[in-house]
Protein backbone atom coordinates (compact mmCIF):
# COMPACT_ATOMS: atom_id res chain seq x y z
CA UNK A 1 0.00 0.00 0.00
CA UNK A 2 2.16 2.79 -1.32
CA UNK A 3 0.42 6.14 -0.81
CA UNK A 4 3.07 8.46 -2.23
CA UNK A 5 6.76 8.04 -2.79
CA UNK A 6 7.59 10.04 0.34
CA UNK A 7 5.60 7.55 2.43
CA UNK A 8 7.82 4.73 1.26
CA UNK A 9 9.22 2.42 3.90
CA UNK A 10 12.89 2.07 4.71
CA UNK A 11 14.61 -1.12 3.62
CA UNK A 12 14.44 -3.79 6.30
CA UNK A 13 16.50 -6.92 6.04
CA UNK A 14 16.19 -10.42 7.50
CA UNK A 15 19.37 -12.37 7.87
CA UNK A 16 19.37 -16.13 7.29
CA UNK A 17 22.38 -18.31 8.10
CA UNK A 18 22.28 -21.44 5.96
CA UNK A 19 25.39 -23.07 7.44
CA UNK A 20 27.94 -20.32 7.07
CA UNK A 21 31.28 -20.06 8.89
CA UNK A 22 30.26 -16.87 10.77
CA UNK A 23 32.63 -14.66 8.80
CA UNK A 24 29.83 -13.12 6.74
CA UNK A 25 27.57 -12.83 9.83
CA UNK A 26 30.22 -10.82 11.60
CA UNK A 27 30.78 -8.58 8.60
CA UNK A 28 27.02 -8.01 8.23
CA UNK A 29 26.80 -6.93 11.88
CA UNK A 30 29.98 -4.86 11.48
CA UNK A 31 28.27 -3.15 8.54
CA UNK A 32 25.38 -2.12 10.81
CA UNK A 33 27.57 -0.67 13.56
CA UNK A 34 28.75 2.96 13.84
CA UNK A 35 31.70 3.05 11.44
CA UNK A 36 29.53 2.23 8.41
CA UNK A 37 26.11 2.92 9.96
CA UNK A 38 23.50 2.27 7.27
CA UNK A 39 20.87 2.65 9.97
CA UNK A 40 20.94 6.40 9.30
CA UNK A 41 19.13 5.50 6.06
CA UNK A 42 16.68 3.28 7.96
CA UNK A 43 18.35 0.06 6.85
CA UNK A 44 18.31 -2.46 9.71
CA UNK A 45 18.01 -6.13 10.55
CA UNK A 46 14.59 -7.31 11.72
CA UNK A 47 13.64 -10.35 13.75
CA UNK A 48 10.87 -11.70 11.56
CA UNK A 49 10.83 -12.45 7.84
CA UNK A 50 7.27 -11.09 7.74
CA UNK A 51 8.64 -7.59 8.38
CA UNK A 52 11.41 -7.80 5.82
CA UNK A 53 11.88 -6.54 2.25
CA UNK A 54 15.32 -8.01 1.81
CA UNK A 55 16.57 -11.50 2.60
CA UNK A 56 20.29 -11.68 3.30
CA UNK A 57 21.44 -15.26 2.89
CA UNK A 58 24.88 -16.43 3.95
CA UNK A 59 26.40 -19.89 3.75
CA UNK A 60 26.39 -22.68 1.19
CA UNK A 61 22.92 -24.14 2.16
CA UNK A 62 23.59 -27.37 4.02
CA UNK A 63 21.00 -30.11 3.62
CA UNK A 64 19.25 -29.52 6.95
CA UNK A 65 18.76 -25.82 6.25
CA UNK A 66 17.19 -26.11 2.78
CA UNK A 67 13.55 -26.56 3.93
CA UNK A 68 14.00 -23.77 6.46
CA UNK A 69 15.40 -21.42 3.83
CA UNK A 70 12.38 -22.14 1.64
CA UNK A 71 10.00 -21.51 4.55
CA UNK A 72 11.66 -18.20 5.42
CA UNK A 73 11.64 -17.14 1.77
CA UNK A 74 7.93 -17.87 1.44
CA UNK A 75 7.13 -15.85 4.56
CA UNK A 76 8.58 -12.63 3.17
CA UNK A 77 5.84 -10.51 1.57
CA UNK A 78 6.15 -9.41 -2.05
CA UNK A 79 7.89 -7.45 -3.47
CA UNK A 80 11.06 -8.98 -2.06
CA UNK A 81 14.70 -9.07 -2.99
CA UNK A 82 17.18 -11.82 -2.11
CA UNK A 83 20.82 -10.97 -1.59
CA UNK A 84 23.47 -13.66 -1.40
CA UNK A 85 26.42 -12.60 0.74
CA UNK A 86 29.73 -14.42 0.38
CA UNK A 87 31.48 -16.72 -2.02
CA UNK A 88 30.11 -19.98 -0.59
CA UNK A 89 26.52 -18.94 -1.26
CA UNK A 90 27.38 -18.04 -4.84
CA UNK A 91 29.28 -21.16 -5.87
CA UNK A 92 29.96 -23.29 -2.81
CA UNK A 93 33.30 -21.50 -2.42
CA UNK A 94 35.86 -23.51 -0.45
CA UNK A 95 33.15 -26.07 0.42
CA UNK A 96 32.33 -26.84 -3.22
CA UNK A 97 32.90 -30.62 -2.97
CA UNK A 98 31.15 -31.23 0.36
CA UNK A 99 28.63 -34.08 0.58
CA UNK A 100 26.26 -32.07 2.75
CA UNK A 101 25.41 -29.17 0.43
CA UNK A 102 22.11 -28.53 -1.29
CA UNK A 103 23.35 -25.20 -2.57
CA UNK A 104 24.51 -22.89 -3.93
CA UNK A 105 21.69 -20.59 -2.90
CA UNK A 106 20.34 -19.95 -6.39
CA UNK A 107 19.61 -23.67 -6.72
CA UNK A 108 17.13 -23.29 -3.86
CA UNK A 109 15.61 -19.81 -4.17
CA UNK A 110 15.93 -17.08 -6.83
CA UNK A 111 18.71 -14.61 -6.02
CA UNK A 112 18.69 -10.97 -7.16
CA UNK A 113 21.98 -9.57 -5.88
CA UNK A 114 25.28 -11.43 -5.45
CA UNK A 115 27.98 -9.99 -3.16
CA UNK A 116 31.23 -11.90 -3.71
CA UNK A 117 34.09 -12.10 -1.22
CA UNK A 118 35.11 -14.44 1.56
CA UNK A 119 33.77 -12.59 3.43
CA UNK A 120 32.83 -9.42 1.52
CA UNK A 121 33.94 -6.13 3.07
CA UNK A 122 31.29 -3.95 4.74
CA UNK A 123 31.61 -1.50 1.83
CA UNK A 124 30.79 -4.36 -0.54
CA UNK A 125 27.73 -5.33 1.48
CA UNK A 126 26.50 -1.71 1.49
CA UNK A 127 26.99 -1.55 -2.30
CA UNK A 128 24.95 -4.73 -2.61
CA UNK A 129 22.19 -3.29 -0.45
CA UNK A 130 22.04 -0.19 -2.66
CA UNK A 131 21.65 -2.42 -5.72
CA UNK A 132 18.95 -4.40 -3.90
CA UNK A 133 17.12 -1.18 -3.07
CA UNK A 134 17.17 -0.14 -6.73
CA UNK A 135 15.73 -3.47 -7.75
CA UNK A 136 13.10 -3.33 -5.02
CA UNK A 137 11.94 0.11 -6.21
CA UNK A 138 11.66 -1.23 -9.74
CA UNK A 139 9.61 -4.20 -8.50
CA UNK A 140 7.35 -1.90 -6.48
CA UNK A 141 6.74 0.18 -9.62
CA UNK A 142 5.65 -2.96 -11.48
CA UNK A 143 3.05 -3.88 -8.85
CA UNK A 144 -0.56 -3.09 -9.80
CA UNK B 1 -11.25 -19.74 26.65
CA UNK B 2 -12.80 -22.78 28.22
CA UNK B 3 -11.50 -23.67 31.66
CA UNK B 4 -11.88 -27.42 31.27
CA UNK B 5 -8.99 -27.71 28.77
CA UNK B 6 -6.15 -28.73 31.02
CA UNK B 7 -2.78 -27.21 30.31
CA UNK B 8 -0.02 -29.75 30.23
CA UNK B 9 2.63 -28.65 32.70
CA UNK B 10 5.50 -28.62 31.99
CA UNK B 11 4.89 -27.26 28.52
CA UNK B 12 7.48 -27.24 25.76
CA UNK B 13 8.99 -24.15 24.16
CA UNK B 14 11.03 -24.81 21.01
CA UNK B 15 13.51 -22.14 19.92
CA UNK B 16 15.35 -22.36 16.64
CA UNK B 17 16.92 -23.46 14.45
CA UNK B 18 16.42 -20.03 12.88
CA UNK B 19 15.64 -17.45 15.50
CA UNK B 20 16.59 -13.76 15.82
CA UNK B 21 18.20 -14.40 19.22
CA UNK B 22 20.54 -16.98 17.68
CA UNK B 23 23.18 -15.92 15.21
CA UNK B 24 23.68 -19.50 14.12
CA UNK B 25 21.31 -22.39 13.52
CA UNK B 26 20.77 -24.57 16.60
CA UNK B 27 17.56 -26.08 17.93
CA UNK B 28 16.63 -25.68 21.60
CA UNK B 29 13.79 -27.42 23.40
CA UNK B 30 12.82 -26.13 26.82
CA UNK B 31 10.48 -27.75 29.33
CA UNK B 32 8.91 -24.79 31.09
CA UNK B 33 6.94 -24.31 34.26
CA UNK B 34 5.66 -20.77 34.16
CA UNK B 35 8.70 -18.64 33.38
CA UNK B 36 11.14 -21.14 34.85
CA UNK B 37 13.16 -23.61 32.78
CA UNK B 38 12.81 -27.13 34.16
CA UNK B 39 14.78 -28.96 31.50
CA UNK B 40 16.84 -27.77 28.58
CA UNK B 41 17.96 -29.71 25.54
CA UNK B 42 19.58 -28.72 22.28
CA UNK B 43 20.26 -30.26 18.89
CA UNK B 44 23.25 -28.92 16.97
CA UNK B 45 24.19 -30.13 13.48
CA UNK B 46 22.51 -27.55 11.26
CA UNK B 47 25.75 -26.00 10.05
CA UNK B 48 27.67 -29.18 9.22
CA UNK B 49 29.78 -28.63 6.11
CA UNK B 50 31.94 -31.76 6.15
CA UNK B 51 35.20 -29.87 6.47
CA UNK B 52 37.20 -32.83 7.82
CA UNK B 53 35.98 -35.02 4.96
CA UNK B 54 36.96 -32.39 2.38
CA UNK B 55 40.32 -31.86 4.11
CA UNK B 56 41.24 -35.51 3.72
CA UNK B 57 40.98 -34.97 -0.05
CA UNK B 58 43.18 -31.87 -0.17
CA UNK B 59 46.82 -31.23 0.67
CA UNK B 60 47.82 -29.23 3.77
CA UNK B 61 48.74 -26.13 1.73
CA UNK B 62 45.12 -26.07 0.56
CA UNK B 63 43.77 -27.08 3.96
CA UNK B 64 45.19 -24.02 5.74
CA UNK B 65 42.71 -21.96 3.74
CA UNK B 66 39.92 -24.37 4.63
CA UNK B 67 40.78 -24.22 8.35
CA UNK B 68 40.50 -20.41 8.18
CA UNK B 69 36.91 -21.00 7.20
CA UNK B 70 35.99 -23.49 9.93
CA UNK B 71 35.04 -20.43 11.93
CA UNK B 72 34.99 -16.88 10.65
CA UNK B 73 35.80 -15.37 14.04
CA UNK B 74 38.70 -17.55 15.15
CA UNK B 75 40.23 -17.85 11.69
CA UNK B 76 43.83 -17.97 12.80
CA UNK B 77 43.26 -20.34 15.75
CA UNK B 78 42.26 -23.39 13.74
CA UNK B 79 44.95 -22.74 11.16
CA UNK B 80 47.60 -22.36 13.84
CA UNK B 81 46.75 -25.62 15.56
CA UNK B 82 46.45 -27.48 12.25
CA UNK B 83 49.78 -26.09 11.02
CA UNK B 84 51.41 -27.05 14.33
CA UNK B 85 50.12 -30.60 14.03
CA UNK B 86 51.38 -30.97 10.45
CA UNK B 87 54.73 -29.40 11.34
CA UNK B 88 55.20 -31.94 14.10
CA UNK B 89 54.40 -34.83 11.75
CA UNK B 90 56.89 -33.47 9.22
CA UNK B 91 59.41 -32.58 11.95
CA UNK B 92 59.81 -29.02 10.71
CA UNK B 93 61.42 -26.33 12.82
CA UNK B 94 59.40 -23.13 12.39
CA UNK B 95 61.58 -19.95 12.31
CA UNK B 96 61.37 -17.99 15.54
CA UNK B 97 60.19 -14.82 13.82
CA UNK B 98 57.24 -16.71 12.34
CA UNK B 99 56.32 -17.95 15.82
CA UNK B 100 56.20 -14.37 17.09
CA UNK B 101 54.12 -13.17 14.14
CA UNK B 102 51.71 -16.06 14.75
CA UNK B 103 51.36 -15.05 18.40
CA UNK B 104 50.79 -11.38 17.50
CA UNK B 105 48.02 -12.21 15.01
CA UNK B 106 46.45 -14.71 17.46
CA UNK B 107 46.36 -12.08 20.21
CA UNK B 108 44.87 -9.45 17.91
CA UNK B 109 42.23 -11.99 17.04
CA UNK B 110 41.51 -12.46 20.74
CA UNK B 111 41.09 -8.70 21.18
CA UNK B 112 38.59 -8.39 18.34
CA UNK B 113 36.75 -11.58 19.31
CA UNK B 114 36.33 -10.62 22.98
CA UNK B 115 35.13 -7.10 22.15
CA UNK B 116 32.79 -8.60 19.56
CA UNK B 117 31.46 -10.95 22.23
CA UNK B 118 31.01 -8.10 24.74
CA UNK B 119 28.90 -6.27 22.17
CA UNK B 120 26.80 -9.36 21.43
CA UNK B 121 26.28 -9.90 25.18
CA UNK B 122 25.09 -6.31 25.57
CA UNK B 123 22.72 -6.83 22.63
CA UNK B 124 21.29 -9.98 24.22
CA UNK B 125 20.57 -7.96 27.35
CA UNK B 126 18.69 -5.43 25.24
CA UNK B 127 21.43 -2.83 25.66
CA UNK B 128 22.01 -1.94 22.00
CA UNK B 129 23.88 1.30 22.73
CA UNK B 130 26.67 -0.75 24.22
CA UNK B 131 26.63 -3.13 21.24
CA UNK B 132 27.28 -0.22 18.91
CA UNK B 133 29.91 1.34 21.18
CA UNK B 134 31.88 -1.87 21.58
CA UNK B 135 31.76 -2.69 17.87
CA UNK B 136 32.99 0.83 17.11
CA UNK B 137 36.10 0.31 19.24
CA UNK B 138 36.57 -3.16 17.75
CA UNK B 139 37.12 -1.66 14.30
CA UNK B 140 40.59 -0.41 15.33
CA UNK B 141 41.76 -3.99 15.90
CA UNK B 142 40.21 -4.94 12.54
CA UNK B 143 42.20 -2.13 10.87
CA UNK B 144 45.46 -3.46 12.28
CA UNK B 145 44.58 -7.03 11.30
CA UNK B 146 43.86 -5.82 7.79
CA UNK B 147 47.16 -3.95 7.70
CA UNK B 148 49.12 -6.99 8.88
CA UNK B 149 47.36 -9.74 6.94
CA UNK B 150 45.53 -8.04 4.08
CA UNK B 151 42.07 -9.19 5.13
CA UNK B 152 39.59 -8.30 7.87
CA UNK B 153 38.33 -11.85 8.40
CA UNK B 154 39.86 -15.20 7.28
CA UNK B 155 43.37 -13.81 7.32
CA UNK B 156 45.13 -16.56 5.38
CA UNK B 157 48.46 -15.61 6.95
CA UNK B 158 49.61 -18.96 8.32
CA UNK B 159 51.29 -21.48 6.04
CA UNK B 160 52.65 -24.86 7.02
CA UNK B 161 56.18 -24.05 8.19
CA UNK B 162 55.73 -20.36 8.87
CA UNK B 163 53.71 -17.31 7.89
CA UNK B 164 53.01 -15.77 4.52
CA UNK B 165 53.59 -12.11 5.40
CA UNK B 166 56.19 -10.33 7.49
CA UNK B 167 55.60 -7.45 9.90
CA UNK B 168 57.65 -4.54 8.55
CA UNK B 169 59.28 -1.92 10.83
CA UNK B 170 57.00 0.86 9.57
CA UNK B 171 53.97 -1.10 10.75
CA UNK B 172 55.16 -1.05 14.36
CA UNK B 173 53.97 2.51 14.95
CA UNK B 174 50.41 1.71 13.84
CA UNK B 175 50.36 -1.40 16.03
CA UNK B 176 51.63 0.54 19.05
CA UNK B 177 49.04 3.28 18.48
CA UNK B 178 46.29 0.65 18.42
CA UNK B 179 47.63 -0.99 21.60
CA UNK B 180 47.81 2.38 23.39
CA UNK B 181 44.23 3.02 22.35
CA UNK B 182 43.06 -0.23 23.97
CA UNK B 183 45.17 0.39 27.10
CA UNK B 184 43.51 3.78 27.54
CA UNK B 185 40.14 2.19 26.91
CA UNK B 186 40.50 -0.52 29.57
CA UNK B 187 39.16 1.54 32.49
CA UNK B 188 36.25 2.81 30.40
CA UNK B 189 35.30 -0.66 29.16
CA UNK B 190 35.38 -2.10 32.68
CA UNK B 191 33.30 0.82 33.92
CA UNK B 192 30.55 0.63 31.31
CA UNK B 193 30.26 -3.14 31.54
CA UNK B 194 30.85 -3.89 35.20
CA UNK B 195 29.48 -0.87 37.05
CA UNK B 196 26.27 -0.67 35.07
CA UNK B 197 23.28 -1.42 37.28
CA UNK B 198 21.31 -3.21 34.56
CA UNK B 199 24.18 -5.51 33.65
CA UNK B 200 24.80 -6.28 37.32
CA UNK B 201 21.15 -7.14 37.92
CA UNK B 202 20.86 -9.30 34.81
CA UNK B 203 24.21 -11.10 35.00
CA UNK B 204 25.05 -11.55 38.68
CA UNK B 205 24.17 -15.11 39.81
CA UNK B 206 22.61 -15.82 36.42
CA UNK B 207 23.66 -18.91 34.45
CA UNK B 208 25.92 -20.25 37.18
CA UNK B 209 28.42 -22.98 36.32
CA UNK B 210 30.12 -24.26 39.47
CA UNK B 211 33.78 -25.23 39.63
CA UNK B 212 32.89 -28.95 39.92
CA UNK B 213 30.54 -28.84 36.92
CA UNK B 214 33.12 -26.94 34.88
CA UNK B 215 35.66 -29.68 35.56
CA UNK B 216 33.18 -32.52 35.06
CA UNK B 217 31.96 -31.18 31.71
CA UNK B 218 35.54 -30.48 30.53
CA UNK B 219 34.82 -26.84 29.71
CA UNK B 220 37.69 -24.81 28.30
CA UNK B 221 38.77 -21.24 27.84
CA UNK B 222 37.09 -18.20 29.40
CA UNK B 223 34.03 -20.30 30.35
CA UNK B 224 36.20 -22.57 32.52
CA UNK B 225 38.31 -19.73 33.88
CA UNK B 226 35.20 -17.79 34.92
CA UNK B 227 34.27 -20.82 37.05
CA UNK B 228 37.67 -20.71 38.71
CA UNK B 229 39.41 -23.45 36.71
CA UNK B 230 43.00 -22.34 36.31
CA UNK B 231 43.78 -23.49 32.79
CA UNK B 232 45.14 -21.86 29.68
CA UNK B 233 46.93 -23.75 26.91
CA UNK B 234 49.27 -20.80 26.43
CA UNK B 235 50.54 -21.33 29.99
CA UNK B 236 50.11 -25.07 30.52
CA UNK B 237 51.54 -26.16 27.18
CA UNK B 238 53.48 -23.22 25.68
CA UNK B 239 53.84 -23.07 21.91
CA UNK B 240 54.67 -20.46 19.25
CA UNK B 241 56.18 -17.51 21.15
CA UNK B 242 54.20 -17.99 24.37
CA UNK B 243 57.02 -19.81 26.14
CA UNK B 244 59.07 -16.57 26.11
CA UNK B 245 56.28 -14.30 27.35
CA UNK B 246 55.09 -13.33 30.82
CA UNK B 247 51.59 -14.76 31.04
CA UNK B 248 49.26 -16.27 33.62
CA UNK B 249 45.60 -17.35 33.33
CA UNK B 250 43.04 -14.59 33.97
CA UNK B 251 40.68 -15.52 36.78
CA UNK B 252 37.74 -13.42 37.98
CA UNK B 253 38.83 -13.41 41.64
CA UNK B 254 41.88 -11.34 40.71
CA UNK B 255 39.52 -8.47 39.94
CA UNK B 256 36.49 -9.13 42.14
CA UNK B 257 38.02 -11.09 45.01
CA UNK B 258 35.63 -14.01 44.53
CA UNK B 259 34.53 -16.49 41.87
CA UNK B 260 30.85 -17.20 41.36
CA UNK B 261 30.94 -18.73 37.86
CA UNK B 262 28.04 -16.62 36.61
CA UNK B 263 27.60 -14.59 33.43
CA UNK B 264 29.11 -11.53 35.14
CA UNK B 265 32.33 -13.44 35.83
CA UNK B 266 32.52 -14.41 32.17
CA UNK B 267 32.31 -10.73 31.20
CA UNK B 268 35.10 -9.93 33.68
CA UNK B 269 37.39 -12.65 32.33
CA UNK B 270 36.93 -11.63 28.71
CA UNK B 271 37.43 -7.91 29.33
CA UNK B 272 40.59 -8.56 31.35
CA UNK B 273 41.88 -10.86 28.61
CA UNK B 274 41.68 -7.99 26.14
CA UNK B 275 44.17 -6.15 28.33
CA UNK B 276 46.29 -9.29 28.69
CA UNK B 277 46.45 -9.62 24.90
CA UNK B 278 47.55 -5.99 24.56
CA UNK B 279 50.35 -6.71 27.02
CA UNK B 280 51.36 -9.90 25.18
CA UNK B 281 51.55 -8.14 21.80
CA UNK B 282 53.76 -5.43 23.37
CA UNK B 283 56.08 -8.15 24.72
CA UNK B 284 56.14 -9.84 21.30
CA UNK B 285 57.04 -6.61 19.54
CA UNK B 286 59.91 -6.03 21.99
CA UNK B 287 61.28 -9.55 21.69
CA UNK B 288 60.64 -10.36 18.02
CA UNK B 289 63.90 -11.60 16.46
CA UNK B 290 65.04 -10.93 12.89
CA UNK B 291 65.17 -13.78 10.41
CA UNK B 292 63.14 -15.84 8.01
CA UNK B 293 59.38 -16.04 8.24
CA UNK B 294 58.99 -19.46 6.71
CA UNK B 295 60.76 -22.77 6.69
CA UNK B 296 60.37 -23.13 2.94
CA UNK B 297 58.98 -20.46 0.65
CA UNK B 298 58.52 -22.68 -2.43
CA UNK B 299 55.14 -24.42 -2.42
CA UNK B 300 56.27 -27.41 -4.60
CA UNK B 301 59.00 -28.17 -2.05
CA UNK B 302 56.47 -28.12 0.79
CA UNK B 303 54.20 -30.42 -1.23
CA UNK B 304 56.97 -32.93 -1.87
CA UNK B 305 57.83 -32.87 1.84
CA UNK B 306 54.24 -33.95 2.63
CA UNK B 307 54.80 -37.09 0.58
CA UNK B 308 57.69 -38.05 2.85
CA UNK B 309 55.81 -37.42 6.08
CA UNK B 310 54.72 -40.39 8.18
CA UNK B 311 53.16 -40.30 11.62
CA UNK B 312 50.58 -38.60 13.75
CA UNK B 313 50.56 -35.47 15.88
CA UNK B 314 48.29 -33.07 17.71
CA UNK B 315 48.27 -29.29 17.61
CA UNK B 316 46.70 -27.23 20.37
CA UNK B 317 46.01 -23.53 20.63
CA UNK B 318 44.17 -21.34 23.10
CA UNK B 319 41.58 -19.74 20.82
CA UNK B 320 39.44 -16.84 22.12
CA UNK B 321 36.81 -19.42 23.11
CA UNK B 322 39.17 -21.98 24.61
CA UNK B 323 41.36 -24.84 23.56
CA UNK B 324 41.35 -25.84 19.88
CA UNK B 325 42.72 -29.30 19.18
CA UNK B 326 43.69 -30.75 15.80
CA UNK B 327 44.79 -34.33 15.26
CA UNK B 328 46.52 -35.12 11.98
CA UNK B 329 47.83 -38.42 10.65
CA UNK B 330 49.89 -38.57 7.46
CA UNK B 331 50.89 -41.74 5.66
CA UNK B 332 53.26 -40.60 2.93
CA UNK B 333 50.58 -39.08 0.74
CA UNK B 334 49.98 -35.47 -0.16
CA UNK B 335 46.77 -35.37 1.86
CA UNK B 336 46.33 -36.38 5.51
CA UNK B 337 44.78 -39.81 6.07
CA UNK B 338 43.05 -38.67 9.27
CA UNK B 339 42.19 -35.18 10.41
CA UNK B 340 40.12 -34.53 13.49
CA UNK B 341 39.11 -31.10 14.72
CA UNK B 342 37.92 -30.48 18.23
CA UNK B 343 36.79 -26.87 18.48
CA UNK B 344 36.51 -25.03 21.77
CA UNK B 345 32.71 -24.74 21.62
CA UNK B 346 32.50 -28.52 21.32
CA UNK B 347 33.69 -28.76 24.92
CA UNK B 348 31.66 -25.80 26.12
CA UNK B 349 28.21 -26.50 24.67
CA UNK B 350 27.24 -29.09 27.30
CA UNK B 351 27.66 -26.46 30.01
CA UNK B 352 24.47 -24.86 28.65
CA UNK B 353 22.37 -27.51 30.38
CA UNK B 354 23.35 -26.80 34.04
CA UNK B 355 23.51 -23.06 33.29
CA UNK B 356 20.02 -22.86 31.81
CA UNK B 357 18.09 -25.09 34.18
CA UNK B 358 16.31 -23.06 36.83
CA UNK B 359 16.72 -19.77 34.97
CA UNK B 360 13.92 -17.71 33.49
CA UNK B 361 12.94 -17.68 29.84
CA UNK B 362 14.19 -14.09 29.45
CA UNK B 363 17.66 -15.18 30.51
CA UNK B 364 18.01 -17.69 27.66
CA UNK B 365 19.70 -15.31 25.17
CA UNK B 366 22.37 -14.03 27.55
CA UNK B 367 23.10 -17.44 29.08
CA UNK B 368 23.36 -19.04 25.65
CA UNK B 369 25.63 -16.22 24.44
CA UNK B 370 27.73 -16.23 27.61
CA UNK B 371 29.88 -19.19 26.55
CA UNK B 372 30.45 -17.47 23.18
CA UNK B 373 29.16 -20.48 21.23
CA UNK B 374 30.44 -21.13 17.76
CA UNK B 375 28.36 -23.78 16.05
CA UNK B 376 30.07 -23.63 12.69
CA UNK B 377 33.17 -25.02 14.45
CA UNK B 378 31.23 -27.67 16.26
CA UNK B 379 28.69 -29.35 14.03
CA UNK B 380 29.56 -32.93 13.14
CA UNK B 381 27.76 -35.81 11.57
CA UNK B 382 27.12 -39.18 13.18
CA UNK B 383 26.85 -42.22 10.95
CA UNK B 384 24.65 -45.05 12.19
CA UNK B 385 25.32 -48.39 10.51
CA UNK B 386 22.76 -51.19 10.87
CA UNK B 387 21.07 -49.31 13.71
CA UNK B 388 23.96 -50.04 16.11
CA UNK B 389 25.18 -47.40 18.51
CA UNK B 390 28.72 -47.26 19.80
CA UNK B 391 29.30 -45.05 22.79
CA UNK B 392 32.72 -44.88 24.41
CA UNK B 393 32.72 -44.03 28.09
CA UNK B 394 35.55 -42.17 29.75
CA UNK B 395 36.73 -45.41 31.40
CA UNK B 396 36.89 -47.28 28.11
CA UNK B 397 38.86 -44.44 26.52
CA UNK B 398 41.32 -44.44 29.41
CA UNK B 399 41.69 -48.21 29.06
CA UNK B 400 42.40 -47.90 25.32
CA UNK B 401 44.91 -45.15 26.00
CA UNK B 402 46.73 -47.20 28.66
CA UNK B 403 46.79 -50.22 26.32
CA UNK B 404 48.32 -48.15 23.53
CA UNK B 405 51.01 -46.75 25.83
CA UNK B 406 51.88 -50.29 26.97
CA UNK B 407 51.99 -51.45 23.35
CA UNK B 408 54.40 -48.67 22.43
CA UNK B 409 56.62 -49.37 25.45
CA UNK B 410 57.08 -52.99 24.52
Amino acid sequence: MNITKSFNRSLWAFHFNSGSCNGCEIEIVATLTPRYDPERFGIKLVGSPKHADLLLVTGPVVKKMRPRLLRVYEQIPDPKVVMCVGACGISGGPFYDSYNLDGPIDDVIPVDVYVPGCPPRPEGIIFGVVRALQKLERLQGELP
Amino acid sequence: MSDDTKKAVPYTVPIGPTHPALKEPVMFTFQMEGERILKADFAPGQAHRAIEWMGMRRNPVQIVHLTDRICGICGVSHTLSFARAVEQVMEIEVPERADYIRAIIAEFERIQSHILWAGVAAHELGYDTLLHLSWRVREFAMDVLELLTGNRVNYGIIQVGGVRRDITPDQHETIHNCLDYYSDLKAKLLQVFLEDKTIQMRCRDCGVLTHEEALKLCTVGPTARASGVKMDVRVDYPYAAYGDLEISPVLPDAYLGETRGDVYDRIVVRLLEVDQSVDLIRQCLDLIPAGDITWEAKIPKILSAFKKAHGEAIGRHEAPRGEVFHYVRMDGKEHPTTWKVKASSYSNLMSWIPMLEGEQIADIPIVVASIDPCLSCTDRVAIVRDGRRGIMTKEELTRLSVEKTRRLMR
